[in-house]
């Protein structure tokens, strides 16, 4: 079993097929898209596969050490930074072609017309523990 | 075998413990490991006097745990102890151990979870589910929660605000799990109200009544809120906010008004229309008042103006949310809801889509967004 990230951005991904922002849609279709995402974690519930999943808030701060004694600096949220994450969903799956394919049915989750959005997901792999055997 | 009998008891079997002379951590562990060997052996055969079969197990685990200490270290006078024949756990014990657990030195997280183990006598694991942090986690918070409290003195009377905020916490944060937090909030609070006589314990109790009454009605079956407004009423429970009205007005009829009293007066209102439409917003608008001046918090001012857009009008309303800081959560949720009211379908979309933006969970964001979508639907593509 292997660990896979599926990353979804606000901002950074190419450009979906089918982007149209949400408060565009009709509420019809924002159930659907809603239900779709739902289901799309209980069944990998079901199969064994799913682990987590967590939206996160658009706006964050940049935050880094300021030296000894002093309070961390604080700034941003930074406009030209080009990469949003939006959410996330960890699989532990059979391997990577298996993380591919699920991470397209999430891509096909339908947005503005009912039409699949074909939003780019980031797949991303774990660095996992080293074997127990490694010769 | 009724688990809710079971924790019922727990509190006072621990505070038996503690008033025999127990330290509060080693006494915690053994009411737990009384409780699991109750689980396991009362299905075959229920004990004629549960609390007393519980304070005699839990006292024998804790002086086995003790002994195996003192083995360690030589001798220890509390081995040699007989257990007092002392009378049955009083009210004052349990009432203190919800002090303890609340007490103003543990942080609200801590104070959450200790307050739920040892008064509520849920399992570590329970309450990690609940919270969905992994159970080391958990472990590790409430025994640093037990290690901060362990010099504190049961004799003392505590503040029961504090105590009152921790049970808030509980019911208004409730997340998954197999354990029902607001339910168990409520039983927690219901027993607090039944050791202590005081009109804040009580106000507490009737507005956790009255909000969870609506519960059934929150959500839609596709998991979606369903505001106050639209909300089928029929699905409310009717003796449940019966009960939560009874408790409320004798609680007002002491004549000392808290900011829990006031909140149930409001929750109770909205429980009293038959229709959305035959809410008294006139008289919640009063008791918002009495709460600004209780407690002068910027989210009951907030609440107040959705309230004056009610009872005078939406352009009321927005001048009541003019003086508001607009960095409060909700603010801009609320201002696009009163822009609508006020015929301007335009400002209220670009609100609630900002809104969407801010908002602080996933069920709210849908929400705000669907509002903005319904709107922006409306005017055509």
């Amino acid at each position: 079993m292997a660990k896979y990230l599926l990353l979804k951005h606000y901002r950074g991904a190419p450009a979906a097929v089918n982007d149209v922002p949400m408060d565009q849609w009709t509420p019809e279709e924002i159930s659907a898209h809603v239900q779709y995402m739902n289901d799309f974690a209980t069944r990998l519930e079901q199969t064994g596969e799913f682990v987590d999943g967590q939206a996160l808030a658009p706006e964050g701060a940049w935050v880094r050490y300021d030296g000894e004694g002093r309070p961390p600096v604080t700034d941003g949220p930074f406009a030209e930074t080009k990469d949003l994450i939006a959410g996330w969903m960890v699989i532990d799956v059979d391997g990577y072609e298996r993380a591919v394919e699920l991470a397209g049915e999430l891509s096909a989750a339908p947005g503005a017309g009912g039409k699949p959005i074909h939003e780019w997901l980031e797949v991303r792999p774990f660095l996992a523990a080293p074997p127990t055997i490694t010769e | 075998m009724d688990e809710v009998l079971l924790r019922s008891l727990t509190p006072g079997v621990l505070a038996v413990l503690v008033r025999r002379g127990a330290d509060f951590a080693a006494a915690e562990d053994a009411v737990q490991e009384a409780l699991v060997e109750a689980v396991r052996g009362w299905p075959a055969g229920m004990p004629r006097d549960p609390r007393g079969w519980l304070i005699t197990v839990a006292w024998r685990k804790f002086l086995d745990g003790a002994r195996a200490e003192a083995a360690r270290r030589r001798r220890e006078d509390l081995v040699e102890e007989q257990p007092q024949a002392g009378p049955a756990p009083s009210v004052d014990d349990t009432l203190q151990l919800y002090f303890l657990c609340a007490h103003p030195s543990l942080t609200p997280s801590s104070a959450v979870a200790l307050t739920l183990r040892a008064v509520g006598g849920l399992t570590t694991r329970q309450i990690a589910r609940a919270y969905l942090v992994p159970e080391a986690t958990m472990a590790q918070r409430i025994s640093r929660a037990k290690r901060t409290v362990a010099g504190v003195r049961l004799d003392r009377p505590g503040d029961v605000a504090t105590v009152l905020r921790v049970l808030y916490l509980v019911f208004n944060e409730g997340y998954s799990g197999d354990v029902d937090l607001a339910a168990e909030a409520i039983r927690l609070t219901r027993q607090l109200a039944a050791s202590i006589d005081h009109p804040e314990v009580a106000g507490l109790l009737a507005l956790m009544l009255l909000h969870y009454a609506r519960r059934a009605a929150r959500t839609a079956p596709d998991g979606s809120l369903v505001p106050l407004a639209e909300q089928d009423r029929g699905r409310w429970d009717t003796g449940m906010i019966a009960e939560g009205v009874a408790i409320l007005q004798s609680a007002l009829a002491r004549d000392r008004l808290g900011e829990f009293q006031a909140q149930a007066a409001v929750a109770a209102l909205h429980a009293d229309a038959p229709t959305a439409g035959e809410t008294d917003w006139v008289q919640i608008v009063e008791w918002y008042d009495e709460l600004v001046r209780l407690t002068d918090n910027p989210v009951v001012r907030l609440n107040r103006a959705v309230a004056v857009g009610e009872a005078d009008g939406p352009r009321a309303g927005l001048a009541a949310l003019a003086g508001l800081d607009a960095a409060l959560p909700r603010y801009t949720a609320v201002a696009a809801y009163l822009h609508e009211r006020d015929g301007d379908p335009v400002t209220a979309a670009r609100l609630y889509a900002e809104a969407a933006h801010k908002a602080a969970d996933l069920a709210e964001r849908d929400h705000l967004t669907r509002q903005a979508a319904r709107l922006n639907a409306g005017r055509g593509r």
